[in-house]
């Protein structure tokens, strides 16, 4: 199966005005198939950049990536992406925009119609796969990106905040949906979230990266990811460790954001 | 000429528009006064006959709430009915009940007396009879009788909206060049260089001593300004019928779309490639960049003359002058297209294992197809406005051409005509492409 190795991987780039970033430094992780991974951090820590590297849209500057080694050197249909909205096509179908990767690969439709409906099924959306997307209501199109994302059958899934900008309700169901996508495809998952919840219920290893440089700062293996999965996620949060962990967590990635601030005044 | 001169000249026509922007004020009042007046007579007939609730019609601020003001339907009607009465009235329309026209021109016979003194302190009166006959007819001068005294009696007949001098002193005993003056017209003094009214018409007497009669003209617009609206009507049956110089008014309307569709696809043709080779590559965007915000603010008929002497008059000069017009307008639309993506659709397709071909069709064009359509509708107009500009300077069939053909007549009714067809043709162009894009880019604004 496909492992992912990420090899001490560092990103520095220079500024228009001189200088230079150190957007992430050192970075060492192996992630399993099948894994459930989240990755949570302070604003700057370079988790959207990590995440960009491994979908190959942006190049390290040392160190290498591997999945199933082979390295990565650019964007490639083995490695799908999920990202917060706007990335659906509004000029196809609800059906077209989740055929999308089977067509371009020259997939005849009457080969992939089955499994298109099967996934259209699966995120509950097959009595509208014929409207429009943007009829849609926000969940909804990311029930469709999740589709659309599957029916290309990756061996890594990279969501960029997927569910960042759902209100309370829906985010919550739709966390529900990928525990459950996760269990049933058993896909590699690397989500990137701002929210500590979503972290501890969407993964089963969390990881805390700090900012400036960005780096690992610490590393969960948590329980309430396999017990979400068909459960209800209220009553997940009711675990004795799931609070402990939460404040733990948050205190960590407040104390982060509190020196980032007093670091700023004290430079301007 | 220096500088002051200029300064002077421009201070001065400054204040001549200043003054014509006074004078039009009290119109331009009235004109609103009519606005709200026909608003609250509105209000007043749809409270009465009681329109229902509707969630708008419910929300108590509206002053300030763009949500709420929507084109009003019947203001629209009234707006268009009201320019066509003022139209008529100020024409004399046969279309309007005659109440509703404004005073015209005095038409038909009317008369006045002159009283002349011989130079040597003898008097006599005589009187004149004049005829005011409309434009077309052929009026002779009424009979008259010579009437006793040494003043005979005079006739004379007029064109409206015209006047004449009259030589009283032609048929009179005594001559102006014998000391004999006019010192009474119609019983009241005049002197010379002063005028009389005389009910139907203004009398002076010139420096030399001759009568100018000034029939009164009313306040309707003489035809030659504006033509009533009718006569515009039977003016486009006419010319739909037999055409104008000798070229049909198809002709004329298809000479002009046809330079207009042509320059347009052209110009669309190789601007859109243009446009995405510049939203897609940091060489060719430098490479036209120049260029491309050089040429933009050149007003196409500014390009006129050169293309003039460059392609000539025929139809390869128009074709190159609206192909200018679109191009650019053109590039640059689909250019802003290609930058719109949001790149999160370009990672999208790339994760989803698209290649740069495949992107550009499924993901790019489309994506830049709402822009194009807005570039099309600004490009269709701005051609449109350029043909008939193009046409009036030279040009042997087209609509421009055409109105600039029956100005040179005082063809006044033709020349209005063609400004509404131009209008109308204009508009039928914007709501046809706003109609395709409709059809067409149905995901326009919702991504």
């Amino acid at each position: 199966m496909a492992d992912l190795h990420i090899d001490n991987v560092s990103m520095r780039f220079d500024l228009p005005g001189g200088g230079s970033v150190q957007a992430l430094k050192n970075i060492n992780l192996d992630i399993k198939s099948g894994q459930l991974l989240s990755v949570l951090g302070p604003s700057g820590c370079g988790k959207t950049t990590l995440l960009n590297i491994v979908a190959g849209f942006l190049a390290q500057t040392e160190g290498d990536i591997r999945l199933e080694g082979d390295v990565i050197s650019g964007p490639g249909p083995e490695r799908g992406m999920v990202f917060q909205q706007g990335a659906l096509f509004e000029w196809m179908s609800v059906r077209k925009n989740v055929s999308f990767g089977p067509d371009m690969k020259g997939v005849p439709s009457a080969k992939s119609k089955p499994e298109v409906d099967r996934l259209l099924e699966l995120v509950g959306l097959q009595e509208f796969k014929d409207k429009a997307v943007y009829e849609l209501s926000g969940g909804m199109q990311q029930r469709v990106a999740l589709a659309r994302c599957l029916a290309n059958d990756p061996d890594v899934i990279l969501m960029d905040e997927p569910l960042g900008a759902l209100d309370a309700l829906t985010r919550e169901k739709m966390q529900s949906l990928v525990l459950d996508l996760w269990k049933e495809t058993g896909k590699t998952i690397i989500l990137i979230t701002h929210s500590v919840e979503e972290a501890l219920l969407l993964g089963e290893r969390l990881l805390v990266m700090a900012p400036r440089p960005g780096r690992v700062h610490k590393e969960y293996y948590l329980p309430f990811a396999e017990l979400g999965v068909g459960a209800d996620l209220r009553e997940v949060k009711k675990h004795p460790d799931y609070n402990s962990t939460r404040e733990e967590i948050l205190s960590m990635i407040w104390e982060m954001e509190e020196e980032i601030m007093g670091r700023t005044e004290g430079e301007g | 000429m220096n500088d002051s001169n200029v300064f002077a000249d421009l201070a001065a026509e400054t204040l001549n528009i200043v003054i014509s922007i006074g004078s039009i004020l009290p119109y331009l009042a009235g004109f609103i006064a009519i606005i709200i007046a026909s608003q609250t007579i509105w209000h007043r007939v749809r409270k009465s006959v009681d329109a229902g609730d509707s969630f708008n019609s419910l929300k108590t601020v509206t002053f300030g709430d763009e949500s709420t003001v929507v084109s009003n339907k019947s203001a629209s009607v009234l707006s268009v009915l009201l320019i066509f009465v003022l139209w008529g009235a100020f024409t004399g329309s046969q279309l309007l009940p005659g109440f509703l026209h404004v005073p015209g021109p005095f038409l038909g016979d009317g008369q006045f007396t002159y009283t002349a003194d011989d130079g040597a302190g003898q008097v006599d009166t005589a009187s004149v009879n004049v005829v005011v006959f409309a434009a077309g007819e052929k009026a002779g001068k009424p009979k008259i009788e010579a009437g006793d005294g040494f003043a005979a009696n005079d006739a004379i007949a007029i064109q409206v909206y015209r006047s004449k001098l009259l030589l009283w002193d032609k048929n009179d005993d005594h001559k102006r060049k014998t000391g004999a003056s006019i010192v009474k017209v119609d019983g009241q003094a005049i002197s010379k260089g002063n005028a009389v009214d005389v009910g139907f018409a203004r009398v002076a007497l010139t420096d030399k001593g001759t009568l100018n009669i000034v029939p009164h003209k009313g306040v309707q617009m003489e035809s030659i300004y504006l033509p009533s609206p009718e006569k515009v009507w039977n003016s486009l049956v006419n010319i739909s019928k037999d055409g104008y110089q000798n070229v049909t008014l198809g002709e004329h309307l298809g000479f002009s779309l046809w330079r207009v569709v042509m320059g347009f696809l052209i110009g669309a043709l190789v601007g859109i490639p243009l446009g995405y080779a510049m939203g897609l590559s940091n060489w060719f965007r430098g490479w036209f960049d120049p260029v491309v915000e050089f040429m933009r603010p050149v007003p196409p008929l500014a390009l006129i003359p050169l293309v003039i002497i460059w392609a000539g008059i025929g139809e390869e000069g128009k074709v190159v002058l609206l192909f200018l017009a679109a191009l650019w307008i053109m590039a640059i639309a689909a250019r802003s297209g290609v930058s719109g993506v949001r790149i999160t659709k370009i990672h999208a397709a790339y994760s989803l294992g698209a290649s740069k071909t495949q992107i550009l069709r499924h993901v790019i064009i489309p994506n830049s197809l709402p822009e194009i359509f807005t570039g099309a509708r600004v490009a269709m107009g701005v051609c449109w406005g350029t043909v008939v500009a193009a046409e009036l300077v030279a040009a042997e069939k087209g609509i421009g051409k055409m109105i600039v053909a029956a100005s040179k007549f005082q063809n006044t009714d033709i020349v209005i005509m063609g400004i509404i067809l131009i209008g109308l043709i204009g508009f039928a162009i914007d709501v046809g492409i706003r109609l395709l894009e409709k059809y067409l880019v149905p995901w326009k604004g919702k991504g």
